[in-house]
């Protein structure tokens, strides 16, 4: 890691070189995370890494689990004893975890889950992807339940989104879901914690810390009765609406005056914003919207932009997952078009461009 | 007249859904007394598996957490990692914690989690009404070897106290019966030792308690009480098959 010092505004700020995956592991020790649980597996492994070298300094614990199934559910113990915890995979990984997340948000436990994704299906590759989107914004595992899902787009997002996570977490008593590519998590950028404070610690008078002068407290998911069950999901389900009401975000770039509106998350609307800038450079009138908050996905955002659109185009490292979210936000109303690479190639900002030149010259042949 | 045992302040007062005949509630009953007798109800965080013991919490009066299918000993873990100082059990059946849990189990064992398992082997699936478990006796019929179980085609009663003895993090594990009242004095003795063992933090401790399972059995409480005796302790030989020297 190295220190390199910033001249901003007069002032010196102290900036580390570091890669995602390092600043996602300091920032969530920083937000007081004070347990971690995983198991080894390609891009994210600078996580469990970190933390293993940095959380005992801190008291906290780290641990190599025996699966991803074993860490979820060490996760599961933890949060339901009312500890600050994270975890962290990549994508098979993340499948694995499925089970014990379903338990985690039918618990409705607080703890925040890393998924640095990688090319899928199946033992796919170890390159970047986006490909996951849907498990991760339509709940991923069994039953009726949405995680808060974040995508940081720089290591300083990643860092700040981290640690926002676990007040997120903790507010909303739900899972929260850090959804980076292996760019975000492998690549280096300066990045600062100075804001970065630990979260005001939200009393947990449910968890389990033994029945000492009250009534035990149960951390359960079973509901046997299904008229039960029903009013559950119906609870789990007014709380995913106030995060619709609350949690939408977005970037807006170059959108002043934007026609064409290109949609992307992560690492790809990095390289979407260079297409825009191209675009520009050429009379274009493109812009970007930027999804941050992927569940709630934001609609509202994207509805403010239909009046000045005349058409989206959704870019993802994936064969068209979060295009599907944007066409329902747009409801038919603008034509939404598709430009994706995947299995861990990467798009170039030509390519992009290129898609722009194709309906700038009237939405032909982009479908 | 003199009170010699009343009902455990560690049990809540709460009617047991098991079968007649079933061993879960005396199992459960033995716990209770042993929490109660080490005054540890309130330090005490219980794990809940899935089964028929699946509603455990709803018995045990102290905090419990439920588990996915045989995930308990890894939520056992995170909770005893936070919380250091309290006493954390886990209560498995043989389908959980022999079959689908057998990972997370050994992992703890061998990390030493200073937790207790308190595993019930009845050598069938209760809850899902008498499918066969790793833990069937050569020949015995159940619902998914409707002939008696071929070992040649689907193993061996899998031998979990055996199993554990060689894993170095285990400083406690023993098997027992509750086939009459003298081995379930044994067994509650047993039940005591594991959760001192943690109490002296001294490592991982498990009790497998022999169990029987009229109702997938299809025997009568009694009939059922006799193959716990004649049958699966010739299988699975009750003792104390490791113990660190306190």
């Amino acid at each position: 890691m190295r220190v390199i010092v910033f001249i901003k505004r007069g002032a010196l700020l102290m900036k580390r070189l570091m890669t995602g995956n390092e600043a996602i592991a300091e920032a969530a020790i920083r937000a007081g995370c004070r347990y971690f649980f995983a198991y080894p597996i390609t891009p994210q492994n600078e996580i469990p890494e970190y933390m293993a070298l940095h959380l005992p300094e801190h008291g906290g614990v780290f641990l190599q689990a025996e699966s991803e199934i074993a860490a979820i559910n060490m996760v599961y113990g933890a949060a339901g004893a009312g500890a600050r915890v994270m975890t962290s995979s990549s994508s098979p990984g993340i499948s694995l975890k499925m089970e014990g997340i379903s338990y985690i948000a039918a618990a409705e436990l607080p703890c925040v889950i890393v998924n640095v994704m990688r090319g899928g299906p199946g033992l796919g590759g170890i390159q970047p992807s986006q490909s996951d989107y849907f498990q991760a914004v339509k709940g991923g595992g069994h039953g009726d339940y949405r995680l808060l899902v974040l995508a940081p787009a720089s290591v300083q997002e990643a860092a700040g989104l981290t640690a926002e996570a676990f007040v997120l977490a903790d507010y909303y008593r739900n899972p929260v879901l850090i959804l980076a590519d292996g760019i975000i998590g492998q690549m280096m950028e300066p990045v600062t914690f100075e804001d970065i404070k630990p979260g005001e610690n939200i009393a947990k008078p449910w968890a389990t810390t033994g029945a000492r002068g009250r009534e035990p407290n149960i951390i359960n998911s079973l509901y046997l009765d299904p008229e039960e069950l029903e009013e559950h999901n119906r609870k789990l389900f007014r709380k995913y609406e106030e995060m619709k009401e609350s949690e939408q975000r977005a970037e807006l770039y170059r959108m002043e005056d934007a026609e064409l509106v290109l949609v992307a998350y992560g690492t790809t609307a990095r390289i979407a914003m260079t297409a825009v800038d191209m675009a520009r450079e050429k009379g274009l009138k493109a812009g970007l919207v930027r999804p941050i908050s992927l569940f709630p996905f934001p609609e509202r955002i994207i509805r403010s932009t239909i009046r000045q659109s005349s058409a989206y185009l959704a870019v993802e490292m994936s064969m068209g997952q979060m295009v599907e979210d944007l066409r329902l936000a747009v409801n038919g109303e603008r034509p939404v078009y598709f430009y994706g690479r995947t299995g861990g190639v990467v798009p170039t900002a030509e390519e992009i461009l290129e898609r722009i030149e194709i309906l700038a010259g009237g939405y032909e042949g982009c479908a | 007249m003199r009170l010699i045992k009343g009902y455990p302040v560690s049990l809540k007062e709460k009617e047991f859904h098991y079968c007649p005949g079933c061993t879960h509630g005396l199992a459960h009953r033995l716990i209770a007394e042993v929490l109660d007798e080490l005054e540890i109800r309130e330090e005490a965080i219980g794990v809940a598996s899935v089964g028929c013991s699946v509603l455990a919490y709803e018995y045990f009066n102290c905090d419990m957490q439920q588990a996915a299918h045989g995930r308990a000993p890894a939520v056992a873990t995170g909770i005893k990692r936070v919380h250091p100082d309290k006493v954390v059990f886990t209560y498995q059946g043989d389908g959980d914690l022999a079959s689908i849990g057998l990972a997370e189990l050994i992992h703890a064992a061998n990390r030493g989690e200073k937790i207790t398992v308190i595993f019930i082997n009845n050598a069938i699936y209760g809850m899902t009404g008498g499918q066969m478990a790793p833990t069937t006796l050569p020949g015995q019929r159940t619902s998914t070897s409707p002939a008696g179980r071929s070992s040649s085609e689907t193993g061996f009663p899998l031998k979990i106290a055996e199993l554990l003895s060689t894993v170095e993090g285990v400083a406690y594990l023993a098997r027992v019966s509750l086939h009459d009242p003298a081995h379930i004095v044994e067994g509650k003795r047993a039940i005591k030792t594991a959760f001192e063992y943690q109490l002296a933090g001294r490592g991982f401790s498990l009790v497998e308690i022999l169990a029987a399972c009229p109702t997938n059995w299809g025997m009568t409480p009694l009939k059922a009480l006799e193959f716990v005796r004649d049958e699966m302790l010739k299988v699975y030989p009750k003792g104390v098959y490791r113990r660190l020297e306190k």
